[in-house]
């Protein structure tokens, strides 16, 4: 049973290493260097399938005088060890943190790539109640996408440093403001980083640009977060989702269009007395031509929207 | 291409093991294996659990159903039932039992309509745990069945996780009743609806490996005055936060009241003034 447990295992790292270099040969997992000791990995702007693996968010990467720290590590365990080895690639230096930005698949499938390194895991407060809750949910819906062979690789670890507020993190000379987000927004456990010495801010998934905002959070709960998140003194920002990196705080004005709009139709609609059914269609229309993704997005964002503000 | 986001997911076998809690006549057994099987179409096996000993008439001009054919939030399907007898039909629909066959527990509502509260549309939000049939039953006042089907595509709606409310600030029972702007005087419409997270039984605590228990709205009954208009049994097939809107005739009351209770035995209450009490 054991050794066919392991040729299993085996089996199933294999399938996994091949499903990544697959995708890699027209695309392979690239690093770009944004700032002195930042990098970022963009994924796909796509939904998550076999063929890419879960390579569908952005990725950070931060090299100090005597350590590193990953931000978000992939939707599966092959775009988690693709990190490793592109760490590996740029420093000898050991990973000492591994940052999630928030509970979503894309963003922590990959952690278990990280596991047995001595790296220490961080997160907001929040995250490890998110993921206990949520986590067996999204193994479950996932396998069908990603396969078997793929979940059945991932593990889901939570954070041991937990983020209430802010706090800092030391690489050696290099100083990353972290700060968890209340009350819910994207998700109701979104953390950002900040790299105080090039002002460069890994927002995860509290950003999105060109790729559609996804709300799982509250609508009026990010908008409560984005007038405090500008105040962060950066100059660039690597969103969640999209394949460029922006400038800040103007960045946030898309995202913010966005949801204003769907706020306001929402909101209109129910103070008309329009059914749920016949809301949600109209719901964000007007910002069809801004993004991509928008109809495997905009629908449930309008019902979810519908359904918060309902109760206002 | 399947299309699995953050939230929305496909459910097809697992949780089907899993009987979720129904109350008194509502009871129905797990579904046997035999019909499990992919594709299978339940409802043979379904059907005399939830209506023994009944026939089924076509219910084509009794009663029809709206609802999406691709779901667009599992968790959250509209849902419209409309009755469509003629005005001259002699006969009313007293019960309509809503049902979505590939659920876990599949009843998923009985509505008790009264004979004049003139209830001819009822508007709910559900659950869908997989691609389904949704069927709605109509009992007239002559006593005998009449069935409507609608197909929903839509997968995950029964373990999917519950929004974000933990640290809600409006208490759970919370109650909200709404009149919506009528064109017809004789015929108005209204919106009852139940703070509560109507859990279904089927969201797992990882690190207990114990199901959150079932803890969901049972029963509501809307009054118009001191005339009992509509009663809802609800199972866990009814989404979070349950909405139910529906057409009646007014009567001259000034205030409608709701009462209800959930499967805890939470009670809840409410008094609202009419639109135009005057
Ligand atoms: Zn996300």
């Amino acid at each position: 049973m054991r050794l066919r447990a392991a040729t299993f295992a085996l089996a199933a790292w294999m399938l996994a290493a091949l499903v990544l270099p697959a995708h890699a040969q027209t695309e392979p997992f690239a690093i770009q260097k944004i700032a002195d000791g930042d990098y970022v990995h963009f994924g796909q702007v796509a939904m998550t399938t076999a063929a890419n693996a879960g390579d569908i968010a952005n990725l950070g990467i931060v090299v100090g005088r005597d350590a590193v720290a990953v931000i978000d590590t992939g939707g599966s365990v092959a775009v988690g060890r693709a990190l490793r080895a592109a760490v590996q690639k740029l420093t000898d230096k050991p990973v000492r943190y591994v940052i999630n930005t928030h509970e979503h698949p894309d963003h922590v499938f990959g952690n278990a790539a990280f596991a047995n390194t001595g790296a220490t895991f961080v997160g907001h407060h929040n995250l490890p109640a998110s993921m206990r809750a949520h986590g067996p949910f999204y193994l479950h819906s996932f396998r069908d996408v990603l396969g078997a062979a793929a979940i059945d690789q991932v593990r889901l670890i939570p954070p041991t440093v937990l983020v209430d507020h802010t706090m800092t993190l030391d690489l050696g000379g290099r100083t990353l403001l972290l700060t968890a987000w209340s009350p819910p927004a994207h998700t109701d456990c979104d953390l950002t980083v900040l790299d105080e010495g090039t002002h460069t801010l890994f927002a995860g998934d509290l950003v999105f640009l060109d790729h559609i905002p996804v709300i799982d959070g509250s609508l009026k709960g990010w908008l409560d977060v984005l007038p405090r998140l500008a105040e962060l003194s950066a100059v660039r920002v690597v969103p969640g989702h999209g394949h460029r990196i922006g400038s800040w705080p103007g960045a946030l004005d898309d995202e913010r269009r966005y949801l204003l709009t769907v706020e306001a139709d929402a909101r209109r609609l129910i103070a008309a007395g329009t059914p749920l059914a016949k809301a949600v269609p109209l719901i964000g229309q007007s910002e069809r031509g801004h993004w991509q993704l928008f109809d495997d997005y905009n629908p449930r964002n309008a019902t979810a929207a519908f359904s918060e503000l309902e109760w206002e | 291409m399947p299309t699995i986001d953050h939230a929305a997911g496909f459910g097809r076998t697992g949780r089907r093991a899993v009987l979720g809690a129904l109350s008194g006549t509502l009871l129905i057994a797990p579904r046997m294996r035999a019909a499990m099987a992919a594709d299978a179409d339940p409802w043979p096996a379904l059907a005399p659990q939830i209506f023994p000993d009944r026939a089924l008439e076509d219910g084509t001009n009794v009663l029809t159903i709206d609802a999406p054919y691709r779901a667009e939030d599992a968790a959250v399907v509209p849902v419209t039932l409309h009755t469509t007898l003629a005005a001259d039909d002699p006969r009313q629909v007293r019960k309509i039992t809503l049902v979505i066959d590939a659920n876990p527990s599949p009843v998923a509502a009985v509505f008790t309509l009264e004979p004049h509260a003139g209830i001819d549309s009822i508007a709910t939000r559900v659950r869908v745990d997989d691609y389904t049939n949704v069927h709605a039953v109509a009992e007239l006042s002559d006593g005998k069945l009449y069935m409507a089907t609608r197909y929903v595509k839509a997968a995950g709606g029964c373990s999917a996780p519950a929004l974000k409310q933990t640290a809600d600030a409006i208490p759970v029972g919370t109650l909200r009743f709404r009149e919506l702007q009528a064109t017809d005087p004789a015929q108005r419409e209204a919106q009852v609806m139940v703070r509560h997270p109507n859990y279904s039984g089927m969201q797992m605590d990882q690190l207990t490996r114990l199901y959150i228990p079932a803890d969901f709205v049972e029963k509501l009954r809307i009054w118009q005055g001191d005339q009992l208009l509509l009663t809802v049994e609800g199972g866990i097939s009814i989404s979070e936060n349950p909405s139910f809107r529906f057409s009646f005739k007014p009567n001259e009351a000034k205030t409608f009241r709701v009462d209800g209770s959930d499967s805890d035995g939470k009670h809840f209450s409410g008094s609202f003034p009419a639109q135009d009490a005057a």
